[in-house]
């Protein structure tokens, strides 16, 4: 395919400038650029909250704002982060591009619910919003009862409406999926041809829609209780307090899910196309999103070993979320294997996910911390669980995500983005991630508990490292944003394959035009299959 | 900027074990963290495109690997579970001779209540090297009481006791935070615990205190809320004979039984109708307005020692 055409041609993206051929649009593909357009929004709405967290913690007494405002930010950084920008970032982005394209499909199977489901998630948004302008909210996203429905004096109800609509997007999406890989593969794409990021994305959507109606009602129970008083979570009339724990973390722990799998569904494709080899244990790679999907179910409770909950319930827990930690531990030596005897070439996407695999075992690891429950029993609720998720949630999903983004921007865009620019700031992320969240795992062990707007003031060392980190962090995710968008007009026209990849996207046009495919492709061997390397990169 | 400390005070039984098995995870994850970063490196070098080494790769998969890094990952983690595990039980079983302080969470402080009658306010005072059992419950939301220190926490809930238990071994001050999110002054729920000789100890509850245990004024609330009313051993027995009844199995009219702890106290007098004890008509009304929970938990520990009997003592867990 040549280079020219590809930019030049129709495409998906000059098909229409109407804002009606956005907004009413049925292709996955601009469907996947709205999305893309509101989580990056809300990323940096998230982030800035966490930006006046870090500012007021750079001192044990509140000198920035008071202890209600630090309540209610970090409650809203826990929301916008994990329910607008963390659950849709890969799965509605990258996902809706992608499935369709590497299944060798027209579009997902109901494009209309695609397009609903955008809609969906931008009204539960709002709603979501418009409880946090219009008062705030100060339970912490975790929702805690008999707090949330009994004590607290902020906008619960506006805000668990909000989520509960927001939810509908995300089984939406996950239900699309599913349907689409069962139903529209290309001829010769058996299952095990998929490539590893539709694995991925399978087994998040079993996931999602599995969990999210848990969610669901849990929020409806709690709105539902609050206006109504009815007692469900309220032990003074005969309610329990810890009945909401089980069914928040019964959603809550398979979100984390939701957020990793799809992270490493691209780890799994850059380690493939930049080593040039078929991933190491194809079949196990595969088989651990699935395990993970499964398990994923079965260990909530682990967030609830000082809870009171019984101490038998406490142990299964305990030993099943060492066994939920194997695939990942599986997943991790495969992608390390796949780089021996491979033609390892260094450019962004491989970086971060270097970067997703090196942080990613750190929150793995540390997560072996807070499953031991005698351990547990000190650490939970301090520092050390922030660090933990954030290496897991930040360190991982959104690594994974700009490595994702990285890679197929050419794909996406038909342009490539300034690779030196692109290594710096990984560069710059990985040291400001590290410094926000390396001091966090010293501090939750000396016993700074979590959400403490006042700290002693042997805690402040640490807790400046930790902001100062956070300023390196944030330029980190600036200079990208920056890049990428100049890279739309002045970017070098990237051609239909810059990578030399094997998967299906890359064998059409970038920008992919409207179709994806001039015709559907057939398929004849597995996803990974790459020729000899002067046949492709004779430069 | 005071002192800038990199490991926590170690001053309980437990927290020595705790520690064992915490560096014992730093070991193993430095281990790992170690290992696949060095691969990484060592590959991603020797493999780089354009360097010429031998790519010769015989096969592709290969199953013998993959259930080595599927077991051994496996039988560490069971190795970590178990030893946890074992550590987990231990600091879940107090010894028998445990001395019981009953500790009450509420927006945004900590109510502490001596057997001996003592009460302080966001101060716990202990004695060195004596087990000490924190016998807890909430006016409110869920807290958390935690202390550092000690490697100890445990969420305290309303409408129910939680337990934790430490034996001190380092004579000093140390934090004690509430770690359970609870509002807006969360951070300020904090207090500190003060480890003293037991000498010390005794000459601090003799002159912190007023002089009347928990069970005597226990047993003055019993009086003045007309609870002996109905449940005087020789009244006309309306309610039922509560002496000897903490510990013993309890017949309900709904044909279950339940043994008569400390939460089945609480709840009985709280809320009454939950559970009715077999052969009784529900006429006993609820005091949860009526008492505070300091004054429930003076009724609950005169309760448990109500028919002074050594058997009695020994039902009483
Ligand atoms: C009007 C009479 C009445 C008064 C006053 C009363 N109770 Fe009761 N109580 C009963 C009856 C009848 C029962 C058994 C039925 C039931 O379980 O509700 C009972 C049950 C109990 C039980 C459970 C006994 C068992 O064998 O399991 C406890 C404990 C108790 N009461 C404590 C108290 C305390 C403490 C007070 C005062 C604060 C009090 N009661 C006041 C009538 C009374
Ligand atoms: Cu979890
Ligand atoms: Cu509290």
């Amino acid at each position: 395919m040549s280079h020219e055409t590809a930019v030049e041609g129709t495409n998906y993206l000059n098909n229409g400038y109407s804002l009606r051929s956005w907004f009413l649009t049925t292709d996955h593909k601009r469907i996947a650029i709205l999305y893309l357009f509101t989580i990056v929004l809300f990323f940096f709405v998230g982030g800035s909250f966490a930006v006046l967290m870090r500012l007021e913690l750079m001192s044990p007494q509140g000198t920035l704002v008071q202890a209600e405002t630090y309540n209610k930010l970090f409650t809203m950084h826990g929301i916008v982060m994990i329910f607008f920008f963390l659950i849709p970032s890969i799965p509605a982005v990258l996902g809706n591009f992608l499935i369709p394209m590497m299944v060798g499909a027209r579009d997902l199977a109901f494009p209309r619910l695609n397009l609903l489901s955008w809609y969906v998630f931008v009204a539960g948004a709002s709603v979501t919003l418009f409880a946090l302008v219009t008062g705030g909210l100060d339970t912490g996203w975790t929702f805690y009862t008999p707090f949330s429905t009994s004590y607290s004096n902020t906008r619960v109800v506006p805000a668990m409406v909000g989520i509960f609509i927001t939810g509908f997007s995300s089984i939406l999406t996950g239900l699309n999926f599913i349907v689409t890989v069962h139903k529209m593969r290309a001829p010769g794409l058996t299952w095990f041809r998929l490539p590893l990021f539709v694995w991925s994305l399978y087994a998040t959507s079993l996931v999602m829609v599995l969990a999210t109606p848990v969610l669901a009602i849990t929020v409806a129970m709690v709105a539902f209780e609050r206006a109504t008083g009815i007692g469900i979570f309220n032990p003074a009339i005969g309610g329990d307090p810890l009945l909401f724990q089980h069914l928040f973390w019964f959603y809550s722990h398979p979100a984390v899910y939701i957020m990793i799998l799809p992270a490493m569904g691209v780890v799994s494709e850059v380690i493939a196309t930049f080593s040039r080899k078929e991933v190491f244990g194809y079949r196990f790679v595969a088989a651990a999103s699935l395990a993970i999907a499964v398990y994923g179910f079965l260990v909530w409770g682990h967030h609830m070993f000082v809870s009171g909950q019984s101490v038998y319930a406490g142990l299964v827990f305990s030993i099943l979320s060492y066994l939920v930690a194997i695939p990942s531990a599986v997943k991790v030596f495969n992608w390390t294997a796949t780089l021996y005897k491979g033609q390892i070439w260094f450019q962004t996407p491989l970086l971060y996910a270097f970067g997703f695999i090196g942080l990613f075992t750190i929150g793995g690891l540390t997560g072996l911390f807070l499953a031991a429950m005698a351990v547990d029993v000190h650490l939970t609720d301090t520092y050390f669980i922030v660090a933990h998720f954030h290496y897991i949630m930040v360190g991982g999903a959104v690594m994974g995500f700009m490595a994702g983004i990285h890679y197929w921007w050419p794909k996406i865009t038909g342009r490539l983005y300034p690779e030196g620019w692109a290594k710096f700031s990984a560069l710059v992320l990985f040291v400001g991630f590290n410094l926000t969240f390396f001091p966090q795992f010293l501090l939750g062990y000396l016993g700074m508990p979590r959400r403490y707007y006042h700290y002693p003031p042997e805690f402040q060392v640490l807790n400046v490292l930790s902001t100062a980190g956070a300023s390196i962090l944030g330029v980190g995710y600036l200079i990208p944003l920056i890049y990428l968008l100049w890279s739309l007009k002045r970017g070098k026209v990237a051609g239909a394959n810059p990578w030399g990849a094997t998967t299906l996207e890359w064998q059409t046009a970038s920008p992919p035009i409207t179709q994806n495919f001039p015709t559907t492709p057939v398929v004849t061997s597995g996803s990974y299959e790459f020729p000899a390397l002067e046949e492709v990169h004779s430069e | 900027m005071s002192s800038f400390p990199l490991l926590p005070d170690q001053a309980s039984a437990n927290a020595g074990s705790i520690d064992a098995l915490f560096f014992a995870l730093v070991g193993v994850s430095l281990f790992f963290i170690i290992l696949i970063t060095v691969l990484l490196f060592v590959f991603a070098v020797r493999y780089r495109r354009g360097n010429r080494v031998d790519r010769e790769i015989r096969r592709k998969d290969n199953l013998k690997l993959e259930l080595t890094w599927i077991i051994i990952p496996t039988l560490i983690s069971l190795g970590i579970f178990v030893w946890s595990s074992y550590l987990y039980f231990q600091g879940k079983t107090p010894p028998a001779d445990a001395m019981e302080i009953y500790v009450t969470g509420k927006q945004w402080m900590w109510k502490i209540q001596h057997q001996r009658g003592n009460r302080e306010i966001n101060e716990l005072h202990v004695p060195l090297g004596q087990p000490v059992k924190l016998v807890m419950t909430s006016q409110d939301v869920i807290h958390s009481f935690f202390i550092p220190a000690f490697r100890i926490k445990q969420d305290v809930l309303p409408g129910r006791y939680t337990t934790e238990w430490f034996t001190a071994t380092r004579v000093g001050e140390y934090h004690l935070f509430c770690a359970e999110y609870c509002g807006t002054s969360h951070s300020g729920m904090i207090g500190r615990v003060v480890v003293m000789e037991p000498m010390d100890f005794e000459r601090w509850l003799a002159t912190s205190g007023n002089n009347e245990t928990m069970a005597s004024s226990g047993e003055q609330l019993f009086r003045t809320y007309g609870c002996a009313a109905c449940h005087q051993e020789a009244s006309s027995s309306r309610g039922p004979v509560l002496a000897g009844l903490a510990g013993s199995a309890v017949k309900l009219q709904d044909g279950r039984t339940v043994i008569a702890d400390r939460g089945y106290l609480q709840e009985s007098i709280n809320d009454p109708g939950a559970k009715i004890v077999a052969g009784y008509s529900p006429i006993m009304p609820t005091y949860r307005t009526t008492l505070n929970q300091e004054q429930l938990n003076q009724i609950v520990e005169y309760l448990l020692t109500m028919d002074g009997g050594v058997a009695a003592t020994a039902r009483r867990n």
